[in-house]
């Protein structure tokens, strides 16, 4: 029986990784405090899709990244701190690079921040901390992130402000004026109020995978990169061109497909440094949209 | 892309007691034993057996031979200039002409054989055009920046990647002065500048970029650029050291292997609240890179004169004139962040 040729301009394309520039590390699993209605990993306290890392799972990781000559380092899950080990996680990689870690704020007590403060300080590469937010005030937020999710990201955010680390807000588009630039000041404003006088924001289009697939639908099967899609330019502004995410259980592609688990690439970061075939549906909002996740 | 969440939805999952939120919140915490898998909830056994089987587990030989060619140095048929004893090397004019006269007195004083520029001609500062005869006059051997590739390529914006809604519209205003100012002929110059030189001073190879070896519009920061990567890149580019600028704060890290200097810029202070801008002097002495990280004073009340005259930005003559950024803040990391005013 003759086998149709497949079209090749309907297949999906591949992405080669022109440098490893941005280690991630899920280093929270899919364990969280909080189970957000538009979260694309839906983490919760229940999902153990994805387990903590250790410490000596990191340190691999960074040892092996140093080779490599990775740029820098972010952290997230699930909630990072609710990792028993992550203040000894960022001492670690605070030795060998820049480090960011995602958080929603709610386990950053005076104390912590304190330590983290130090930890900053100690290191000559800096220390990013990234609070998600994702409505100007209670009303708009605590629907999303869960009751009282609000107020406590603002006390996160005072009690950085008291060491003198200045966060970067972290906000979805799940409300879709935030990324106008009159939300963008709405939420600097906020900031400012908050006592940050050097006000920072990251912006990010939601996913329509997980938790978020259940709140707004997911995709339709029309939004797939294929082969004919594949701009003049390539495909370097996705960031799958330049990073990679340790778990637990191995390498993955990003942070974004971390519950697909044909995106495992490999065990090691040098097992992953091929080509990574763009067939998922978040992968059309990564480039319609200019995704990254990085600050 | 999301539609806004129904808005009775919203409404109720606002209630902490409402049954409905309740239920709503149960099933995104129903994962026990679960895992989810794209869209579906799998048994976790399923989930991790997939995971498992897929992607590549190397052996020791297959990971160091991936690392090998990852870290292979890459044919770069760039003509190697020199050898010199003493060169000056600076970057980011930004149309600071008297800071580009006073710089080519300084390095001439200093002994300088060679002057080079690492790019971004135009930007912030008056009248784009009256950089290019102290150019040729000082025969400054350029390579170009962003600011260069832009004009040359007829780009509408300069390249820098902004988010920040104030910091695009004075990187507008900026851009689109400097793209009025000059002529055809200048962006043509602009246009056949190569991306990239090598020269030797003494025995060391060194690679000048305007960003960074991979990406014209990369950003090197001190607080950024750890040890390890910056080794990866000399091993990559086979040399002795790179000079860089795009930043426009200066900085220098000795290596085991080399250096890597980010020459800053003489567009405008570092940041740091003083008048000075900043150029690099290097020679080698007994077998390694000496740099010097050089302040430079120039007549900075002329030229805030003159950028008053143009009716620049206020905010860019603040800067002249304190030494601190008020605009473009954005690029910075979280160490440099906190050392400036704004």
């Amino acid at each position: 029986m003759a086998v149709a040729k497949p079209d090749s301009a309907q297949a999906a394309p591949g992405v080669a990784l022109s440098s490893l520039d941005t280690l991630w590390f899920q280093v929270a699993g899919t364990v969280c405090n909080l189970a957000c209605t538009h979260c694309f990993v839906s983490s919760s306290p229940t999902n153990r899709t994805h387990e903590f890392m250790s410490l000596e799972q990191v340190r691999g990781y960074l040892s092996e990244a140093a080779q490599l000559g990775v740029k820098e380092y972010y952290f997230t899950g699930g909630e990072a701190f609710l990792n028993p080990q992550m203040e000894a996680i960022l001492e670690a990689t605070l030795e060998v690079g820049p480090a960011s870690v995602l958080t929603n704020g709610l386990l950053l007590d005076p104390d912590r921040c304190i330590r983290l403060e130090a930890l900053a300080t100690a290191s000559e590469y800096s220390l990013d901390i990234r609070i998600s937010l994702d409505g100007y005030d209670a009303a708009s937020n605590d629907p999303i992130r869960g009751p009282g999710s609000f107020d406590r990201a603002l006390d996160a955010i005072r009690n950085l402000v008291a060491v003198s680390i200045n966060p970067v807000l972290t906000v979805t588009e799940v409300h879709q004026d935030s990324a106008s630039a009159e939300g963008k000041q709405r939420f600097f404003e906020l900031l400012r109020g908050l006592g940050v006088d050097k006000p920072r924001l990251k912006v990010l289009p939601v996913f329509r995978i997980g938790a978020e697939a259940e709140r707004s639908g997911a995709y339709e099967s029309w939004q797939r990169l294929r082969e004919g899609d594949t701009p003049e330019n390539g495909w370097e502004h996705l960031q799958c061109s330049s990073c990679r995410l340790a778990t637990a259980t191995g390498v993955w592609v990003c942070p974004i497909l971390v519950n697909e688990p044909t995106a495992r690439m490999g065990e090691s970061l040098t097992d992953t440094l091929g080509e990574f075939t763009l067939d998922h549906p978040a992968c059309w909002t990564c480039h319609v949209y200019g995704v990254s996740c990085r600050t | 892309m999301a539609e806004s969440m129904d808005k009775r939805t919203h409404e109720r999952l606002s209630a902490r007691d409402d049954e409905f939120a309740r239920e709503y919140r149960q099933r995104l915490t129903a994962h026990r034993g679960k895992a989810t898998w794209g869209e579906r909830l799998v048994p976790l056994r399923e989930f991790r057996e997939a995971a498992a089987a897929s992607g590549r587990q190397g052996s020791a030989k297959d990971r160091a031979e991936a690392l090998k060619a990852y870290l292979r140095s890459r044919s770069d048929p760039t003509p190697v200039e020199g050898p010199y004893s003493r060169v000056a090397v600076f970057g980011g004019i930004y149309n600071n002409h008297y800071a580009l006269a006073a710089l080519l007195e300084d390095a001439a004083r200093r002994g300088a054989e060679a002057v080079y520029c690492l790019g971004d001609l135009g930007g912030f500062g008056p009248n784009p055009e009256s950089v290019w005869p102290l150019l040729e006059q000082g025969a400054v051997r350029t390579i170009q920046g962003n600011y260069e590739e832009s004009l040359a390529g007829g780009r509408e914006d300069c390249n820098c990647g902004y988010t920040d809604p104030r910091d695009n519209h004075f990187a507008e205003i900026s851009y689109r002065y400097t793209e009025e100012g000059c002529s055809q002929e200048f962006k043509e110059y602009m246009g056949q500048l190569p991306l990239r030189r090598r020269i030797q001073v003494g025995n060391r190879e060194l690679l000048l970029v305007h960003g960074s070896p991979r990406r014209i519009n990369e950003f090197l920061f001190h607080s950024a650029s750890p040890t390890p990567f910056l080794e990866a890149l000399l091993a990559q580019n086979d040399c002795d050291g790179i000079l860089c600028t795009h930043t426009g704060l200066h900085w220098h890290r000795a290596l085991g292997d080399g250096d890597i200097v980010n020459v800053g810029v003489i567009g405008r202070p570092a940041n740091d609240g003083a008048t000075d801008v900043h150029y690099a002097l290097l020679e080698e002495r007994q077998g390694r890179l000496r740099v010097e990280l050089l302040p430079l004073r120039y007549d900075y009340q002329a030229l805030a004169q003159e950028m008053r005259q143009e009716k620049l930005p206020e905010e860019f003559v603040e800067t002249i004139l304190t030494g601190w950024w008020t605009t473009c803040l954005e690029i910075l990391p979280p160490r440099e962040r906190a050392a400036s005013r704004y």
